[in-house]
């Protein structure tokens, strides 16, 4: 009787419109990288490897947004390999700095870049994956942050749900013991809107949450508009605080609209 | 061999380079008819996107643009930026922001070393592949590689999009106790990348080199990261305010990132290899020893040799940054004051891959109007299709395999960041 040697789990990584740097935060695993090679087969990640072995794949890891008719194509093949697909990142999971184009009219931006628009290829808006297709988890961040990103894998990898905190960064910054930002000093901050998974990194260097992570769930954007215009920031102002790496997540995108539409 | 007869090699997309691409070499009776470095990449209109944001947003909207090299795209907006502003930056912040670059280009170098460029002379599909054989090597550059990425974050806060540079110096300093235990890792750190260079020095190199017209900043005492006039091989010495007047951009049908060339339309090379030629006297006397020792003239025209080169820079970072956190005391303030004015500004830095330049037109409230930006990736597409052509018709009797293997390999000599230049590579070579 022979033993069937049981299989190493595949896993795959791929981009869309993006920079790059959520699937780096895989490489940048330096003291993890070779075990995670140990347990999974790298079985299609061609910013590392040249070696693409068949799918089905059985963990996606999707970076980047759909702003290309091709990638809108694309990802549902990605999504029929996958048995089950995370999509990592702030273009993943809400679009991304490019969807700032979703509030502009894209023709007009071609020709401020290329020369020959006739040949670019770009569709009006840049979306998140799971307009598309069913996505399993999204791990949000610009970029994501690697221990979150390893929890994800090792939730998948063993049939778990990820276990990562679902509270703010203003929250984050009262466990970490920070002095707060716009109550000791008024600066401006998105930190009480903002879902954790940073660190609350930008209040601990002296600033004001940008937003990186998008919104918490249940964020109360009104009122921290409210605290913010108190500190003397413009409409205009808070326009550009919710139109930017999250530009196109729901509640920041209201935001944005609102104050778009309130005069000084 | 038939003639007229197609023989077709074909990579659907390139691995091991940040972002996705493709390239055709076309070979008819024996010669190089046709090649062509297919960026498909989906644009992004950044220089659009940053139109009508505040001056502020620079950095971290621009840093967006590659997260392999950030800090660069940081470098180049504070500078460009503040010269549009007329800010004097004080040499604490200087230096730290120097320090800084130092991090981004052990990170980086060391990722293009060990992971994606020595496996090609190796055998090996991937580092990963390659560590099985070859573990002490592998983890001694992931090792090194954290260094770099511990630096970053050490100042920025994160290793990829830090957050605390800003116009006008940064948001907040580290103090000399947070430098310390990178600055122990640092010395572990000039060991293993000399080490590095020894490694690499002992590939098998396929002799081939070009006459590039090599372009890199120049500074009259450092190794060039920030600051430096912009020079070349041939004699340019020019400021980067003069950058447009001597090189041009044009959008190629095949490419979503635009090609770049000399006014006279010849092409050029930026990178490790441009940047070591035109300032190995700058190096520090242990890289320059490393270089010697590693069989390197004080001008390599070898592409395939700028792993070498790469590991070379590597150690003077290491070097350079032990040097910089010997000296350092934490400027009193962590920025000077920034009052916006309208005008112009652009700047050109060192980016791991080369020259990044950056142009700025700002109105009185400081909100920016016009952006240019031109990536070092774009910048030596017409060198890489060169280089393909060259090699192609100089190894024709390789078998398709082989060849396709050493033409992908030709192009990540330059570890072509295609996120940065706008996109996808395709390899598909065809000969007749």
């Amino acid at each position: 009787m022979t033993i069937k040697r049981q299989s190493k789990p595949k896993l795959a990584v791929w981009k869309f419109a993006s920079c790059d740097g959520c699937q780096l935060s895989l490489l940048d695993c330096e003291d993890e990288l070779l075990a995670i090679a140990g347990i999974v087969d790298v079985a299609n990640f061609l910013e590392a490897s040249r070696e693409v072995l068949k799918g089905p794949y059985d963990l996606s890891l999707v970076e980047g947004s759909i702003t290309t008719p091709h990638n809108a194509e694309r990802i549902h093949h990605v999504r029929r390999v996958s048995k089950v697909l995370v999509t990592i990142g702030a273009c993943a999971t809400s679009g991304g700095i490019q969807a700032l184009r979703n509030f502009a009219a894209v023709g007009d931006w071609v020709p401020l870049v290329y020369a020959t628009p006739s040949v670019i290829e770009t569709l009006k808006t840049s979306t998140p994956i799971s307009n598309h297709v069913p996505v399993d988890f999204e791990l949000p961040g610009c970029p994501i942050d690697k221990g979150q990103l390893l929890e994800v894998v090792n939730a998948f990898l063993h049939r778990r749900k990820p276990l990562l905190p679902s509270h703010s960064v203003c929250v984050e910054c009262k466990i970490r013991g920070l002095v707060c930002v716009t109550v000791a000093k008024g600066i401006p901050c998105l930190g009480p809107v903002t879902q954790t998974g940073c660190g609350a990194i930008c209040p601990a260097y002296h600033r004001g949450c940008y937003g990186c992570f998008g919104p918490v769930k249940g964020a109360n954007t009104e009122a921290l508009g409210t605290v913010a215009r108190r500190l003397g920031a413009s409409h205009p102002d808070l326009v550009r605080a919710f139109r930017s790496f999250n530009a196109a997540a729901d509640s920041f995108r209201r935001a944005s609209e609102s104050h778009e539409k309130s005069e000084d | 061999m038939k003639n007229q007869k197609t023989r077709t090699i074909k990579v659907d997309a390139l691995a091991r380079v940040e972002g996705e691409g493709g390239l055709t070499v076309k070979v008819r009776n024996g010669a190089v008819t046709d090649v062509e470095l297919r960026i498909y990449e989906p644009p992004r209109f950044f220089e659009a996107l940053l139109r009508g944001r505040q001056y502020a947003e620079a950095p971290d909207f621009t840093s967006r643009i590659c997260g392999i090299c950030p800090v660069a795209y940081q470098m180049s907006a504070v500078h460009a930026i503040e010269r549009a502003f007329g800010i004097e930056i004080p040499a604490g912040l200087r230096e730290l922001r120097r320090l800084l670059y130092c991090g981004e280009c052990i990170e980086s170098h060391v990722l293009h070393v060990t992971m994606l460029h020595a496996p090609d002379f190796l055998g090996y599909e991937s580092g990963l592949h390659m560590a099985k054989d070859h573990p002490a090597e592998v983890t001694r550059g992931l090792q090194l590689k954290k260094v770099g990425n511990q630096l970053v974050t050490a100042i920025g806060g994160r290793e990829i999009h830090p957050v605390s540079v800003k116009v006008g110096g940064f948001y907040r300093v580290p103090t000399r106790q947070e430098l310390r235990p990178v600055e122990e890792r640092l010395k572990w750190a000039r060991e293993a990348a000399l080490e590095t260079v020894r490694w690499v020095s002992r590939f098998e190199f396929p002799n081939f080199d070009r006459d590039y017209e090599f372009v890199a900043l120049r500074h009259p005492g450092e190794y060039p990261f920030n600051e430096g006039r912009l020079v070349s091989g041939s004699g340019l010495d020019v400021d980067a305010a003069e950058y447009e007047r001597h090189f041009v951009e044009e959008h190629v049908p095949r490419s979503n990132a635009l090609h770049s060339s000399m006014k006279d339309g010849g092409s050029y090379m930026v990178g490790p290899l441009a940047r070591y030629s035109l300032n190995f006297d700058r190096l520090s006397p242990v890289a320059q020893e490393a270089a010697r020792e590693a069989g390197l003239g004080p001008v390599c025209r070898d592409p395939f040799r700028s792993i070498i080169v790469r590991a070379v820079e590597t150690l003077y970072a290491v070097d350079e940054a032990l040097r910089i956190i010997a000296n350092y005391e934490p400027p009193d303030e962590p920025a000077v004051p920034v009052v916006p004015r309208a005008g112009t500004g652009c700047a050109i830095t060192e980016a791991p891959r080369g020259i990044l330049y950056h142009y700025y037109r700002l109105d009185d409230d400081g909100l920016i109007l016009d952006v240019k930006i031109v990536p070092p990736t774009s910048q030596n597409q017409k060198a890489i299709e060169e280089d393909l052509g060259s090699f192609v018709q100089k190894h024709l009797d390789l078998e398709d395999q082989a060849l396709t293997w050493r033409c992908e390999q030709a192009i990540r000599n330059y570890d072509p960041c295609i996120s940065c230049a706008t996109h996808f590579l395709r390899l598909t070579v065809e000969r007749g």
